[in-house]
Protein backbone atom coordinates (compact mmCIF):
# COMPACT_ATOMS: atom_id res chain seq x y z
CA UNK A 1 0.00 0.00 0.00
CA UNK A 2 1.22 3.44 -0.87
CA UNK A 3 0.19 6.42 1.21
CA UNK A 4 0.31 10.12 0.46
CA UNK A 5 0.55 13.04 2.84
CA UNK A 6 -0.33 16.63 1.99
CA UNK A 7 2.03 19.05 3.70
CA UNK A 8 1.72 22.81 3.80
CA UNK A 9 4.03 25.25 5.46
CA UNK A 10 2.36 27.95 7.51
CA UNK A 11 3.43 30.70 9.91
CA UNK A 12 4.20 29.23 13.35
CA UNK A 13 1.19 29.43 15.67
CA UNK A 14 3.11 31.72 18.03
CA UNK A 15 3.78 34.20 15.20
CA UNK A 16 2.39 37.67 15.34
CA UNK A 17 0.43 38.20 12.14
CA UNK A 18 0.65 41.69 10.68
CA UNK A 19 -1.29 43.36 7.92
CA UNK A 20 0.67 46.30 6.56
CA UNK A 21 -1.28 46.84 3.36
CA UNK A 22 -5.02 46.02 3.29
CA UNK A 23 -4.76 45.03 -0.38
CA UNK A 24 -1.67 42.84 0.00
CA UNK A 25 -2.80 40.51 2.75
CA UNK A 26 -0.67 39.26 5.57
CA UNK A 27 2.93 40.42 5.76
CA UNK A 28 4.90 37.20 6.04
CA UNK A 29 8.39 38.68 5.64
CA UNK A 30 9.10 38.28 9.33
CA UNK A 31 7.35 35.05 10.31
CA UNK A 32 8.86 31.73 11.29
CA UNK A 33 7.52 28.88 9.17
CA UNK A 34 6.54 25.46 10.37
CA UNK A 35 4.70 22.43 9.04
CA UNK A 36 0.98 23.05 9.49
CA UNK A 37 0.32 21.48 12.94
CA UNK A 38 -2.55 19.28 11.66
CA UNK A 39 -0.38 18.06 8.76
CA UNK A 40 2.08 16.77 11.34
CA UNK A 41 -0.60 14.35 12.56
CA UNK A 42 -1.20 13.32 8.94
CA UNK A 43 2.50 12.65 8.38
CA UNK A 44 2.83 10.74 11.64
CA UNK A 45 -0.13 8.53 10.78
CA UNK A 46 1.45 7.67 7.43
CA UNK A 47 4.83 6.96 9.04
CA UNK A 48 3.20 4.68 11.63
CA UNK A 49 1.68 2.65 8.78
CA UNK A 50 5.15 2.28 7.35
CA UNK A 51 6.61 1.30 10.73
CA UNK A 52 3.89 -1.36 10.99
CA UNK A 53 4.76 -2.61 7.47
CA UNK A 54 1.25 -1.79 6.28
CA UNK A 55 2.55 0.88 3.91
CA UNK A 56 5.40 0.32 1.49
CA UNK A 57 5.99 3.95 0.65
CA UNK A 58 5.11 7.38 2.03
CA UNK A 59 5.00 10.24 -0.47
CA UNK A 60 4.70 13.90 0.53
CA UNK A 61 2.66 16.26 -1.67
CA UNK A 62 3.19 19.98 -1.36
CA UNK A 63 1.71 22.78 -3.40
CA UNK A 64 4.27 25.56 -3.22
CA UNK A 65 7.41 27.23 -4.45
CA UNK A 66 11.04 26.37 -3.77
CA UNK A 67 10.85 27.96 -0.31
CA UNK A 68 8.53 25.14 0.78
CA UNK A 69 11.36 22.62 0.37
CA UNK A 70 12.79 23.25 3.85
CA UNK A 71 9.64 21.86 5.45
CA UNK A 72 9.40 19.06 2.89
CA UNK A 73 12.95 18.05 3.95
CA UNK A 74 11.76 18.06 7.54
CA UNK A 75 9.02 15.60 6.54
CA UNK A 76 11.52 13.45 4.66
CA UNK A 77 13.84 13.53 7.69
CA UNK A 78 11.04 12.17 9.84
CA UNK A 79 10.77 9.18 7.52
CA UNK A 80 8.81 9.91 4.35
CA UNK A 81 10.39 8.29 1.27
CA UNK A 82 10.11 11.04 -1.28
CA UNK A 83 8.15 14.12 -2.18
CA UNK A 84 6.25 15.75 -5.00
CA UNK A 85 6.28 19.51 -5.07
CA UNK A 86 3.68 21.06 -7.33
CA UNK A 87 4.89 24.32 -8.79
CA UNK A 88 4.08 26.06 -12.03
CA UNK A 89 3.59 29.73 -12.96
CA UNK A 90 0.21 28.67 -14.38
CA UNK A 91 -0.88 27.72 -10.84
CA UNK A 92 -0.21 31.15 -9.35
CA UNK A 93 -3.29 32.64 -7.76
CA UNK A 94 -5.23 29.37 -7.57
CA UNK A 95 -8.10 29.24 -5.09
CA UNK A 96 -8.82 26.19 -2.93
CA UNK A 97 -10.46 24.34 -5.81
CA UNK A 98 -7.50 25.01 -8.11
CA UNK A 99 -5.10 23.69 -5.46
CA UNK A 100 -7.35 20.69 -4.89
CA UNK A 101 -7.31 19.94 -8.64
CA UNK A 102 -3.52 19.92 -8.64
CA UNK A 103 -3.24 17.76 -5.51
CA UNK A 104 -5.89 15.33 -6.78
CA UNK A 105 -4.03 14.94 -10.07
CA UNK A 106 -0.77 14.28 -8.21
CA UNK A 107 -2.36 11.74 -5.85
CA UNK A 108 -3.89 9.97 -8.84
CA UNK A 109 -0.64 9.94 -10.78
CA UNK A 110 1.14 8.41 -7.79
CA UNK A 111 -1.65 5.92 -7.20
CA UNK A 112 -1.85 6.32 -3.44
CA UNK A 113 -4.35 4.24 -1.45
CA UNK A 114 -4.77 6.66 1.43
CA UNK A 115 -4.21 10.40 1.24
CA UNK A 116 -3.69 11.92 4.67
CA UNK A 117 -4.24 15.66 5.13
CA UNK A 118 -4.46 17.97 8.10
CA UNK A 119 -7.93 18.93 9.31
CA UNK A 120 -7.25 22.46 8.13
CA UNK A 121 -4.30 24.72 7.46
CA UNK A 122 -3.94 27.19 10.30
CA UNK A 123 -3.22 30.08 7.94
CA UNK A 124 -6.33 30.47 5.78
CA UNK A 125 -8.43 28.17 8.03
CA UNK A 126 -10.72 27.14 5.18
CA UNK A 127 -10.75 23.37 5.66
CA UNK A 128 -11.86 22.90 2.06
CA UNK A 129 -9.05 21.16 0.19
CA UNK A 130 -9.25 17.61 1.64
CA UNK A 131 -12.95 17.15 0.81
CA UNK A 132 -12.48 18.81 -2.59
CA UNK A 133 -9.64 16.40 -3.42
CA UNK A 134 -11.81 13.44 -2.35
CA UNK A 135 -14.68 14.62 -4.55
CA UNK A 136 -12.42 15.22 -7.56
CA UNK A 137 -10.98 11.71 -7.19
CA UNK A 138 -14.41 10.19 -6.60
CA UNK A 139 -13.17 8.80 -3.27
CA UNK A 140 -14.87 8.76 0.11
CA UNK A 141 -13.52 10.94 2.89
CA UNK A 142 -13.44 10.98 6.65
CA UNK A 143 -12.60 14.40 8.04
CA UNK A 144 -11.09 15.54 11.33
CA UNK A 145 -10.42 12.06 12.72
CA UNK A 146 -8.70 11.32 16.02
CA UNK A 147 -8.43 7.52 15.83
CA UNK A 148 -8.14 4.99 12.99
CA UNK A 149 -8.44 1.20 12.91
CA UNK A 150 -7.10 -0.30 9.69
CA UNK A 151 -8.79 -3.30 8.09
CA UNK A 152 -8.21 -5.16 4.87
CA UNK A 153 -8.97 -2.71 2.07
CA UNK A 154 -10.95 -0.48 4.39
CA UNK A 155 -10.66 1.49 7.60
CA UNK A 156 -12.74 2.75 10.49
CA UNK A 157 -12.06 6.28 11.63
CA UNK A 158 -13.43 7.99 14.72
CA UNK A 159 -14.06 11.69 14.90
CA UNK A 160 -15.39 14.17 17.42
CA UNK A 161 -18.98 15.02 16.51
CA UNK A 162 -19.47 18.06 18.74
CA UNK A 163 -20.17 18.52 22.43
CA UNK A 164 -18.14 15.46 23.39
CA UNK A 165 -20.02 13.07 21.06
CA UNK A 166 -18.08 10.91 18.61
CA UNK A 167 -18.88 8.96 15.48
CA UNK A 168 -17.09 6.16 13.70
CA UNK A 169 -17.09 6.13 9.91
CA UNK A 170 -16.21 3.08 7.85
CA UNK A 171 -14.78 3.64 4.39
CA UNK A 172 -13.15 1.52 1.70
CA UNK A 173 -9.77 2.47 0.20
CA UNK A 174 -8.78 4.55 -1.63
CA UNK A 175 -9.82 7.27 0.77
CA UNK A 176 -8.96 10.81 1.89
CA UNK A 177 -8.48 11.21 5.63
CA UNK A 178 -8.07 14.57 7.37
CA UNK A 179 -6.40 14.46 10.77
CA UNK A 180 -7.25 16.19 14.04
CA UNK A 181 -5.20 16.64 17.17
CA UNK A 182 -5.25 13.55 19.36
CA UNK A 183 -4.74 11.08 16.50
CA UNK A 184 -1.10 10.49 17.43
CA UNK A 185 2.02 12.14 18.80
CA UNK A 186 4.16 13.43 15.93
CA UNK A 187 7.80 12.31 16.06
CA UNK A 188 10.87 14.46 15.68
CA UNK A 189 13.43 13.83 12.99
CA UNK A 190 16.47 11.84 14.13
CA UNK A 191 19.99 12.93 13.22
CA UNK A 192 20.24 9.92 10.94
CA UNK A 193 16.90 10.87 9.38
CA UNK A 194 18.14 14.38 8.71
CA UNK A 195 21.26 13.03 6.99
CA UNK A 196 19.25 10.56 4.91
CA UNK A 197 16.70 13.21 3.91
CA UNK A 198 19.39 15.10 2.01
CA UNK A 199 19.53 12.30 -0.53
CA UNK A 200 15.77 11.80 -0.88
CA UNK A 201 14.10 12.99 -4.02
CA UNK A 202 11.76 15.93 -4.37
CA UNK A 203 10.14 15.82 -7.81
CA UNK A 204 8.78 19.10 -9.15
CA UNK A 205 5.63 18.72 -11.23
CA UNK A 206 3.81 21.33 -13.26
CA UNK A 207 0.47 21.63 -14.99
CA UNK A 208 1.63 19.59 -18.00
CA UNK A 209 3.09 16.75 -15.89
CA UNK A 210 -0.18 16.48 -14.00
CA UNK A 211 -2.35 16.59 -17.12
CA UNK A 212 -4.24 19.60 -15.76
CA UNK A 213 -6.33 21.83 -17.94
CA UNK A 214 -4.63 25.24 -17.53
CA UNK A 215 -8.02 26.98 -17.75
CA UNK A 216 -9.13 25.11 -14.59
CA UNK A 217 -6.35 26.37 -12.31
CA UNK A 218 -4.51 29.57 -11.49
CA UNK A 219 -5.75 33.11 -11.04
CA UNK A 220 -8.04 33.10 -14.07
CA UNK A 221 -10.01 30.10 -12.77
CA UNK A 222 -10.16 31.34 -9.18
CA UNK A 223 -13.66 32.12 -8.01
CA UNK A 224 -12.74 33.32 -4.56
CA UNK A 225 -11.05 36.68 -4.08
CA UNK A 226 -9.86 38.27 -0.84
CA UNK A 227 -9.51 41.97 -0.20
CA UNK A 228 -9.65 44.61 2.52
CA UNK A 229 -7.36 42.75 4.92
CA UNK A 230 -7.02 43.95 8.47
CA UNK A 231 -5.81 42.95 11.86
CA UNK A 232 -8.64 42.29 14.32
CA UNK A 233 -10.30 45.44 15.61
CA UNK A 234 -8.82 46.38 18.99
CA UNK A 235 -11.03 45.56 21.93
CA UNK A 236 -12.22 48.49 23.99
CA UNK A 237 -10.09 48.80 27.12
CA UNK A 238 -11.29 46.61 29.94
CA UNK A 239 -11.61 47.16 33.62
CA UNK A 240 -9.72 45.55 36.52
CA UNK A 241 -12.06 45.08 39.45
CA UNK A 242 -10.61 46.16 42.80
CA UNK A 243 -11.34 44.90 46.30
CA UNK A 244 -11.33 41.68 48.27
CA UNK A 245 -12.72 38.47 46.81
CA UNK A 246 -16.37 38.87 47.96
CA UNK A 247 -16.39 42.47 46.66
CA UNK A 248 -14.94 41.73 43.24
CA UNK A 249 -17.14 38.69 42.77
CA UNK A 250 -20.28 40.65 43.67
CA UNK A 251 -19.21 43.47 41.36
CA UNK A 252 -18.52 41.04 38.52
CA UNK A 253 -21.95 39.43 38.86
CA UNK A 254 -23.55 42.88 38.84
CA UNK A 255 -21.59 43.97 35.72
CA UNK A 256 -22.36 40.76 33.84
CA UNK A 257 -26.03 41.27 34.56
CA UNK A 258 -26.56 45.02 34.35
CA UNK A 259 -23.85 46.31 32.04
CA UNK A 260 -22.93 43.38 29.78
CA UNK A 261 -26.37 41.75 30.01
CA UNK A 262 -24.97 38.28 29.42
CA UNK A 263 -26.53 36.51 32.39
CA UNK B 1 -27.91 33.85 -12.95
CA UNK B 2 -29.19 32.43 -9.71
CA UNK B 3 -31.64 34.38 -7.65
CA UNK B 4 -32.12 34.62 -3.89
CA UNK B 5 -30.59 32.76 -0.98
CA UNK B 6 -30.86 29.10 -0.01
CA UNK B 7 -30.14 28.32 3.65
CA UNK B 8 -29.23 24.86 4.96
CA UNK B 9 -31.24 24.65 8.20
CA UNK B 10 -29.88 22.00 10.52
CA UNK B 11 -31.82 20.22 13.22
CA UNK B 12 -31.14 17.71 15.91
CA UNK B 13 -33.82 15.01 16.04
CA UNK B 14 -36.42 17.38 14.59
CA UNK B 15 -35.50 20.39 16.70
CA UNK B 16 -34.01 23.20 14.63
CA UNK B 17 -30.64 24.48 15.75
CA UNK B 18 -30.13 28.10 16.69
CA UNK B 19 -27.96 28.50 13.58
CA UNK B 20 -31.03 27.89 11.40
CA UNK B 21 -32.74 30.97 12.84
CA UNK B 22 -29.55 33.05 12.81
CA UNK B 23 -28.95 32.35 9.14
CA UNK B 24 -32.57 32.68 7.97
CA UNK B 25 -32.95 36.07 9.65
CA UNK B 26 -29.68 37.30 8.20
CA UNK B 27 -30.64 35.90 4.79
CA UNK B 28 -33.88 37.85 4.87
CA UNK B 29 -31.96 41.05 5.57
CA UNK B 30 -29.45 40.33 2.77
CA UNK B 31 -32.16 39.33 0.30
CA UNK B 32 -33.83 42.71 0.78
CA UNK B 33 -30.74 44.19 -0.90
CA UNK B 34 -29.69 41.33 -3.17
CA UNK B 35 -33.19 40.63 -4.41
CA UNK B 36 -34.83 37.26 -4.72
CA UNK B 37 -36.46 34.94 -2.22
CA UNK B 38 -35.13 33.21 0.90
CA UNK B 39 -35.50 29.45 0.67
CA UNK B 40 -34.50 26.80 3.18
CA UNK B 41 -33.25 23.24 2.82
CA UNK B 42 -34.09 20.69 5.49
CA UNK B 43 -32.65 17.18 5.47
CA UNK B 44 -34.71 14.61 7.33
CA UNK B 45 -37.81 14.87 9.49
CA UNK B 46 -38.35 18.25 11.10
CA UNK B 47 -41.28 20.70 11.21
CA UNK B 48 -40.17 22.52 8.05
CA UNK B 49 -43.20 24.83 7.70
CA UNK B 50 -42.21 26.50 11.00
CA UNK B 51 -39.24 28.07 9.27
CA UNK B 52 -41.68 30.53 7.67
CA UNK B 53 -41.77 32.32 11.01
CA UNK B 54 -38.04 32.99 10.63
CA UNK B 55 -38.13 34.26 7.08
CA UNK B 56 -38.17 31.26 4.73
CA UNK B 57 -40.69 31.60 1.93
CA UNK B 58 -40.26 28.01 0.81
CA UNK B 59 -38.59 24.98 2.34
CA UNK B 60 -37.17 22.16 0.25
CA UNK B 61 -37.31 19.06 2.39
CA UNK B 62 -35.63 15.77 1.60
CA UNK B 63 -36.55 12.74 3.70
CA UNK B 64 -36.01 9.01 3.82
CA UNK B 65 -32.26 8.91 3.29
CA UNK B 66 -29.41 8.44 5.80
CA UNK B 67 -28.37 12.07 5.90
CA UNK B 68 -25.89 11.47 8.72
CA UNK B 69 -23.59 10.38 5.86
CA UNK B 70 -21.75 12.84 3.66
CA UNK B 71 -22.70 11.30 0.30
CA UNK B 72 -26.49 11.73 0.63
CA UNK B 73 -25.99 15.20 2.12
CA UNK B 74 -24.01 16.38 -0.92
CA UNK B 75 -26.51 14.76 -3.28
CA UNK B 76 -29.39 16.59 -1.53
CA UNK B 77 -27.55 19.92 -1.66
CA UNK B 78 -26.96 19.37 -5.35
CA UNK B 79 -30.67 18.67 -5.92
CA UNK B 80 -31.68 21.73 -3.88
CA UNK B 81 -29.31 24.00 -5.81
CA UNK B 82 -30.83 22.71 -9.05
CA UNK B 83 -34.40 23.22 -7.76
CA UNK B 84 -34.00 26.62 -6.09
CA UNK B 85 -31.33 28.08 -8.44
CA UNK B 86 -30.08 30.46 -5.74
CA UNK B 87 -27.36 33.10 -6.08
CA UNK B 88 -26.03 32.23 -2.61
CA UNK B 89 -26.12 29.08 -0.50
CA UNK B 90 -25.57 29.57 3.24
CA UNK B 91 -24.87 26.93 5.86
CA UNK B 92 -23.62 26.96 9.43
CA UNK B 93 -19.94 26.07 9.77
CA UNK B 94 -20.97 22.75 11.33
CA UNK B 95 -19.40 19.34 11.04
CA UNK B 96 -21.94 18.32 8.41
CA UNK B 97 -21.52 21.43 6.26
CA UNK B 98 -17.73 21.19 6.50
CA UNK B 99 -18.07 17.64 5.12
CA UNK B 100 -20.49 18.49 2.37
CA UNK B 101 -19.87 22.02 1.11
CA UNK B 102 -16.35 21.56 -0.29
CA UNK B 103 -17.52 18.39 -2.08
CA UNK B 104 -20.45 20.30 -3.54
CA UNK B 105 -18.06 23.08 -4.61
CA UNK B 106 -15.75 20.59 -6.33
CA UNK B 107 -18.63 18.74 -7.97
CA UNK B 108 -20.28 21.83 -9.43
CA UNK B 109 -17.10 23.88 -9.92
CA UNK B 110 -18.11 26.55 -7.38
CA UNK B 111 -16.23 28.90 -5.09
CA UNK B 112 -16.65 28.77 -1.34
CA UNK B 113 -15.92 30.93 1.69
CA UNK B 114 -15.57 29.15 5.03
CA UNK B 115 -16.57 30.33 8.49
CA UNK B 116 -17.65 33.87 7.73
CA UNK B 117 -18.37 35.98 10.80
CA UNK B 118 -20.16 38.76 8.94
CA UNK B 119 -22.07 39.10 5.68
CA UNK B 120 -23.05 42.20 3.76
CA UNK B 121 -24.10 43.26 0.29
CA UNK B 122 -21.85 45.57 -1.71
CA UNK B 123 -22.35 46.55 -5.33
CA UNK B 124 -25.16 44.03 -5.65
CA UNK B 125 -22.98 41.12 -4.51
CA UNK B 126 -22.46 39.26 -1.28
CA UNK B 127 -19.29 40.00 0.69
CA UNK B 128 -18.26 37.63 3.47
CA UNK B 129 -15.96 38.91 6.18
CA UNK B 130 -13.93 36.07 7.64
CA UNK B 131 -11.14 35.53 10.12
CA UNK B 132 -7.94 33.82 9.06
CA UNK B 133 -4.90 32.77 11.07
CA UNK B 134 -7.43 31.86 13.76
CA UNK B 135 -8.59 35.44 14.02
CA UNK B 136 -5.21 37.17 13.88
CA UNK B 137 -6.29 38.67 10.53
CA UNK B 138 -9.56 39.33 8.72
CA UNK B 139 -10.42 39.78 5.05
CA UNK B 140 -13.42 40.36 2.82
CA UNK B 141 -14.14 37.43 0.55
CA UNK B 142 -16.09 37.67 -2.68
CA UNK B 143 -17.18 34.46 -4.32
CA UNK B 144 -17.72 34.86 -8.04
CA UNK B 145 -19.40 31.55 -8.80
CA UNK B 146 -23.11 31.12 -9.34
CA UNK B 147 -24.17 30.17 -6.76
CA UNK B 148 -21.64 31.26 -4.15
CA UNK B 149 -21.19 28.86 -1.22
CA UNK B 150 -20.64 30.36 2.23
CA UNK B 151 -20.48 28.75 5.66
CA UNK B 152 -21.05 30.98 8.68
CA UNK B 153 -19.66 30.59 12.17
CA UNK B 154 -22.35 29.97 14.81
CA UNK B 155 -23.34 32.95 17.02
CA UNK B 156 -22.32 35.44 14.32
CA UNK B 157 -25.80 36.93 14.10
CA UNK B 158 -28.50 37.59 16.68
CA UNK B 159 -31.66 35.52 16.69
CA UNK B 160 -34.69 37.84 16.48
CA UNK B 161 -37.99 36.97 18.08
CA UNK B 162 -40.03 34.41 16.21
CA UNK B 163 -42.26 36.04 13.60
CA UNK B 164 -45.47 34.94 11.96
CA UNK B 165 -46.23 32.77 9.03
CA UNK B 166 -45.63 29.36 7.70
CA UNK B 167 -43.46 28.33 4.78
CA UNK B 168 -44.49 26.40 1.72
CA UNK B 169 -42.91 22.95 2.03
CA UNK B 170 -41.73 21.34 -1.20
CA UNK B 171 -40.59 17.71 -1.06
CA UNK B 172 -37.16 17.35 -2.65
CA UNK B 173 -36.43 14.19 -4.60
CA UNK B 174 -32.87 12.99 -4.06
CA UNK B 175 -31.47 10.06 -5.96
CA UNK B 176 -28.36 8.46 -4.60
CA UNK B 177 -25.66 7.31 -6.96
CA UNK B 178 -22.95 4.68 -6.77
CA UNK B 179 -20.42 5.52 -4.11
CA UNK B 180 -22.64 7.93 -2.18
CA UNK B 181 -22.67 5.52 0.73
CA UNK B 182 -19.09 4.26 0.37
CA UNK B 183 -18.25 6.03 3.63
CA UNK B 184 -20.85 5.26 6.28
CA UNK B 185 -21.33 6.19 9.90
CA UNK B 186 -21.32 2.84 11.70
CA UNK B 187 -21.23 3.95 15.30
CA UNK B 188 -22.25 6.95 17.32
CA UNK B 189 -21.29 7.67 20.89
CA UNK B 190 -23.45 10.30 22.55
CA UNK B 191 -21.78 12.89 24.73
CA UNK B 192 -21.55 12.00 28.39
CA UNK B 193 -23.15 15.34 29.25
CA UNK B 194 -25.58 17.37 27.20
CA UNK B 195 -23.56 20.57 27.02
CA UNK B 196 -23.53 22.61 23.82
CA UNK B 197 -20.43 22.15 21.65
CA UNK B 198 -17.71 24.77 22.19
CA UNK B 199 -18.03 26.10 18.65
CA UNK B 200 -21.74 26.81 19.18
CA UNK B 201 -21.62 27.72 22.88
CA UNK B 202 -22.94 31.08 23.99
CA UNK B 203 -21.08 30.87 27.32
CA UNK B 204 -17.71 29.28 27.98
CA UNK B 205 -15.66 28.85 31.16
CA UNK B 206 -12.05 27.90 30.40
CA UNK B 207 -9.22 26.78 32.64
CA UNK B 208 -5.48 26.95 32.08
CA UNK B 209 -2.23 25.61 33.38
CA UNK B 210 -2.77 27.29 36.78
CA UNK B 211 -5.36 24.61 37.61
CA UNK B 212 -2.39 22.29 38.26
CA UNK B 213 -4.34 19.01 37.99
CA UNK B 214 -7.32 17.29 36.40
CA UNK B 215 -8.92 16.99 39.85
CA UNK B 216 -8.72 20.76 40.33
CA UNK B 217 -10.05 21.35 36.83
CA UNK B 218 -13.04 19.13 37.59
CA UNK B 219 -13.55 20.71 41.02
CA UNK B 220 -13.17 24.39 40.04
CA UNK B 221 -13.92 24.90 36.32
CA UNK B 222 -16.74 22.43 35.68
CA UNK B 223 -19.01 23.58 38.55
CA UNK B 224 -18.59 27.21 37.49
CA UNK B 225 -19.46 26.24 33.92
CA UNK B 226 -22.43 24.20 35.13
CA UNK B 227 -23.95 27.01 37.17
CA UNK B 228 -23.81 29.27 34.09
CA UNK B 229 -25.04 26.61 31.68
CA UNK B 230 -21.70 27.15 29.97
CA UNK B 231 -19.46 24.76 28.06
CA UNK B 232 -16.09 24.04 29.70
CA UNK B 233 -12.98 24.88 27.70
CA UNK B 234 -9.25 24.65 28.27
CA UNK B 235 -5.98 26.17 27.12
CA UNK B 236 -3.47 24.12 25.15
CA UNK B 237 -1.23 23.96 28.22
CA UNK B 238 -4.06 22.47 30.29
CA UNK B 239 -4.91 19.94 27.57
CA UNK B 240 -1.29 18.94 27.02
CA UNK B 241 -0.93 18.43 30.77
CA UNK B 242 -3.96 16.15 30.73
CA UNK B 243 -6.31 18.33 32.81
CA UNK B 244 -8.97 18.32 30.06
CA UNK B 245 -9.57 16.36 26.82
CA UNK B 246 -8.53 17.60 23.35
CA UNK B 247 -12.17 18.18 22.47
CA UNK B 248 -12.22 21.01 25.02
CA UNK B 249 -9.17 22.88 23.74
CA UNK B 250 -9.74 26.49 22.69
CA UNK B 251 -7.16 28.12 20.41
CA UNK B 252 -5.43 27.94 17.09
CA UNK B 253 -4.92 24.17 17.27
CA UNK B 254 -8.19 23.61 19.09
CA UNK B 255 -11.65 25.08 18.69
CA UNK B 256 -12.24 28.63 17.58
CA UNK B 257 -15.11 29.96 19.66
CA UNK B 258 -17.46 32.89 19.46
CA UNK B 259 -19.55 33.10 22.67
CA UNK B 260 -21.26 36.07 24.33
CA UNK B 261 -19.39 35.34 27.54
CA UNK B 262 -15.92 33.82 27.91
CA UNK B 263 -14.46 33.38 31.38
CA UNK B 264 -10.72 32.59 31.36
CA UNK B 265 -9.45 31.17 34.64
CA UNK B 266 -5.72 30.83 35.18
CA UNK B 267 -5.02 31.39 31.48
CA UNK B 268 -2.14 33.74 30.70
CA UNK B 269 -3.35 34.49 27.18
CA UNK B 270 -0.76 33.00 24.83
CA UNK B 271 -1.16 34.34 21.30
CA UNK B 272 -2.50 31.03 20.01
CA UNK B 273 -5.16 30.91 22.75
CA UNK B 274 -6.22 34.51 22.16
CA UNK B 275 -6.60 33.65 18.50
CA UNK B 276 -9.27 31.11 19.36
CA UNK B 277 -11.45 33.30 21.58
CA UNK B 278 -10.79 36.95 20.87
CA UNK B 279 -14.12 37.48 19.10
CA UNK B 280 -16.00 36.62 22.31
CA UNK B 281 -18.31 39.52 23.16
CA UNK B 282 -17.48 39.73 26.88
CA UNK B 283 -14.22 38.33 28.21
CA UNK B 284 -13.61 37.87 31.94
CA UNK B 285 -10.05 37.10 33.05
CA UNK B 286 -9.12 35.70 36.44
CA UNK B 287 -5.38 35.42 36.98
CA UNK B 288 -2.83 35.99 39.75
CA UNK B 289 -0.40 37.74 37.40
CA UNK B 290 -1.48 41.34 36.73
CA UNK B 291 0.92 41.40 33.75
CA UNK B 292 -0.72 38.40 32.00
CA UNK B 293 -1.55 39.30 28.37
CA UNK B 294 -5.12 38.05 28.84
CA UNK B 295 -5.91 41.22 30.83
CA UNK B 296 -5.28 43.36 27.75
CA UNK B 297 -8.20 41.61 26.06
CA UNK B 298 -10.52 41.24 29.04
CA UNK B 299 -13.68 43.26 29.43
CA UNK B 300 -13.50 42.62 33.17
CA UNK B 301 -10.40 41.43 34.99
CA UNK B 302 -9.87 40.06 38.46
CA UNK B 303 -6.29 39.84 39.70
CA UNK B 304 -6.52 37.03 42.18
CA UNK B 305 -6.17 33.36 42.95
CA UNK B 306 -8.61 31.34 40.89
CA UNK B 307 -8.89 28.77 43.69
CA UNK B 308 -10.44 31.52 45.78
CA UNK B 309 -12.26 33.56 43.14
CA UNK B 310 -13.86 30.76 41.10
CA UNK B 311 -15.64 28.97 43.97
CA UNK B 312 -16.88 32.33 45.28
CA UNK B 313 -18.09 33.22 41.79
CA UNK B 314 -19.78 29.83 41.43
CA UNK B 315 -21.64 30.44 44.67
CA UNK B 316 -22.58 34.04 43.84
CA UNK B 317 -23.83 33.07 40.38
CA UNK B 318 -25.68 30.13 41.87
CA UNK B 319 -27.85 32.46 43.91
CA UNK B 320 -27.94 35.25 41.31
CA UNK B 321 -29.24 32.97 38.55
CA UNK B 322 -32.02 31.35 40.52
Amino acid sequence: MKVGVCLKQVPATDSRIQVKDPAAGVDTSDVKWEINPYDEFALEEALKLKDDKKASEVVIFTFGDKAAEAKIRDGLARGADRAVRIDDPALQGSDALGIARALAAAAKKEGVDILFCGKQAVDDDQAQVPAMVAELLGWPQVLAVDHIDYGDGSLRARRPAGGGATEVVEAPLPVVISCDKGLNEPRYASLRGIMMAKKKKIAVLGVGDLGLDPSQVGAAAAMVAESNWSEPPPRPPGRILEGDTPQVVAELVRLLREEAKVI
Amino acid sequence: MGNGILVLCEHEAGQFKKTAFELLSKARELAAELGGPVHALVLGDAPAAELGAWGAARVYQATGLPFENTGPKVRALQAAVAAAAPAVVLAPASLGAKDAFPRLAARLGLGMASEATDLRVEGGALVARRPMYAGKAFADVRVKSDPALVTVRPNSFPVPAKGEGSAEVVPLAVELQDGDLAAKVVERQAASSNVVDLTEADRIVSGGRALKSKENFDKVIRPLAAVLGATPGASRAAVDAGYAPHSEQVGQTGKVVNPSLYIACGISGAIQHLAGMRTSRIIVAINTDPEAPIFQHATYGIVGDLFEVCPALTEALGSAMK
